[in-house]
């Protein structure tokens, strides 16, 4: 039996009247990614706060890497690396002093700083930008910068809020691509997003959050064959096709959603529906046909209305 | 041994100061040049020709300069204090930052105030020296007056600390340097004796750290014996300047770790 790196019972996190994190259960263990999924306002952060010791609980018990975040927070802060969600670099310094301001913070010598922050500007290919300063990096660059800060102390557990959001298609494949091989160095990942694609990519294990509350948990697999099927159909109708075709859809689909200008058709096999829907005189204006995706999982999970 | 974290803060303050610093130079040399030259010496002839008993003998310049090193105390230790709060916290974020690490916010905070101290210390030395250099001093009494005039910045560095980490907005604290710094600066008793004051703002000097301050650094660069009421200015900075560390961690605590 693995040792849990982080365990949490009964968590929950209040702030007055509001419960941001409703009595949450979960076990991550060392080496894997696991990812915290959730519209925004679920409770992700706040239970990131949590587990990086700088947020106290207001209830329940949390454990990370065996200590106790009230009362060891000083200890468990010197063993994790943050990569937060905001920019917070000091935009007036260069990269280097950047990284060596925030590895004095963990006590490091600056000979030993110096050696890291080479390593890690090769690591996350900054290392022509060494004594640029901040203000001059793209947005793809300071998120890479973020990272490199959040390994200075050569952390057991890295904890990333939303690493992507706000970069371009380009820049966030080269920050998946660094996290996948943290991944197979062995780092265990804690991760948040809200970006199904990016969760697929890299967690081996999630959970979904909604309104404070966990509402399921697995691995990305596992997920989809619970909460979704293989394959989906897309169909858009002119109005009176579509009153007509519902029925029929209704028949061989496993489950079927009704959006304002097209029909999902969750199945298990797309081709086959497809093709009983033309015998059956049914001719959508498109089809689109592809496989279930963590999106399904989440839009059913945490449902399609916005939440602000 | 390992430095305490306090001073990893002090040691980030420097690294950013390095970059920083050109600007200070101004303030820190051309401030006091520039006011004892205008209030002291050309303001100074004139007011010295009807005014030498309420001053207690001494010429306007040798009045105003202990004085305005103790205000300028004052208004670096706020400025030094306030924004890197306010920054700390909202824009440049360098406190969520800080506080992922083993660093906490009682760190901070007792970094920062050692950092102003620092920066008081540097600024009140280089007062000294222009009230030397303007004849309106001997250098010894002027460097004596410099631990003053730092406990009377102190008493302002922390209670603006708690402040800047207790607004909500930032016009709160805008608004709260435009209406009472000028004032606090005005009727500091640096310019003229706060019993020139209505009667109804003599209290208020009184309860201001600034006149005490003012009043310490006169006494001693005049060579005024060191009487017990002075002892209770100092004793009263000091509790103004604890009690506002305390307030200052608690707050920044409550703000940080929310």
């Amino acid at each position: 039996m693995v040792e849990s790196l982080v365990v949490g019972r009964g968590l929950s996190k209040k702030f007055g009247d509001f419960t941001a994190v409703d009595d949450i259960d979960f076990d991550i263990y060392p080496g894997e990614a696991f990812g915290f999924l959730g519209p925004n306002g679920a409770g992700k952060s706040s239970t990131m706060r949590m587990i990086g010791a700088v947020s106290p609980a207001t209830s329940g018990r949390l454990s990370v890497l065996g200590m106790d975040p009230r009362t060891e927070g000083i200890k468990i802060r010197g063993r994790l690396g943050v990569v937060p969600q905001e920019d917070n670099l000091d935009r007036e310094l260069s990269v280097y002093e950047n990284l060596l301001t925030h590895g004095r913070y963990f006590h490091m010598k600056k000979a030993e700083i110096d050696l890291r922050i080479d390593e890690l500007l090769e690591f996350v290919q900054l290392s022509e930008r060494r004594d640029d300063r901040v203000d001059l990096l793209s947005g793809g660059m300071k998120r890479r910068l973020i990272i490199a800060r959040g390994l200075i102390n050569e952390p057991d557990l890295v904890i990333l809020d939303e690493p992507t959001t706000g970069l371009d298609p380009q820049a966030r494949h080269v920050v998946w691509d660094r996290l996948y091989q943290l991944k197979r160095e062995g780092v265990t990942l804690i991760i948040t997003t809200h970006y199904m694609d990016e969760a697929e990519q890299l967690c081996d294990r999630l959970v979904v959050m909604d309104k404070g509350r966990i509402v399921a948990e697995g691995s990305p697999r596992e997920l989809l064959e619970r909460y979704s099927t293989r394959d989906v159909l897309e169909m858009r109708f002119d109005a009176d096709q579509h009153l007509q075709a519902m029925p029929v859809i209704e028949e061989v689909a496993e489950r079927t959603e009704e959006l304002p200008d097209r029909v999902m058709i969750y199945t298990h096999n797309a081709d086959e529906v497809a093709a009983y829907l033309a015998r059956r005189d049914i001719h959508p204006i498109s089809t689109l046909i592809r496989r279930s995706t963590l999106e399904d999982v989440f839009l059913r999970l945490t449902g399609r209305q916005l939440i602000e | 041994m390992t430095t305490p974290r306090a001073f990893l803060i002090v040691e980030s303050e420097w690294r950013y100061y390095k970059r920083t610093w050109r600007g200070t130079v101004i303030t820190t040399w051309l401030r006091p040049i520039l006011f004892l030259l205008a209030m002291g010496v050309g303001l100074g002839t004139l007011i010295d020709r009807t005014a030498d008993q309420a001053l207690g003998g001494a010429g306007y310049l040798a009045f105003l300069a202990p004085g305005l090193m103790a205000a300028s105390a004052m208004q670096t230790a706020i400025t030094d204090s306030s924004w890197p709060v306010r920054t700390g916290i909202k824009w440049r974020k360098h406190f969520w930052a800080q506080i992922s690490t083993p660093v906490t916010p009682d760190d901070i905070l007792n970094g920062l105030m050692i950092w102003v101290f620092i920066r008081l210390v540097f600024v009140s030395t280089a007062f000294a020296v222009v009230i030397w250099a303007f004849g309106a001093a001997p250098l010894g009494r002027g460097l004596t007056a410099v631990p003053a005039a730092v406990l009377c910045g102190m008493a302002f560095a922390s209670p603006m600390a708690f402040l800047a980490a207790w607004f909500k907005e930032d016009s709160t604290m805008i608004a709260l340097f435009r209406f009472s710094l000028i004032p606090l600066f005005l009727f500091s008793g640096a310019f003229f004796p706060i019993d020139r004051l209505p009667d109804f703002l003599e209290p208020l000097a009184l309860v201001s750290p600034v006149w005490h301050g003012v009043d310490l650094c006169r006494s001693i660069t005049l060579g005024t014996p060191l009487t017990l009421s002075l002892w209770v200015e100092v004793g009263y900075l000091l509790a103004v300047t604890v009690v506002g560390w305390w307030a200052a961690i608690r707050q920044l605590r409550k703000t940080l770790n929310l």
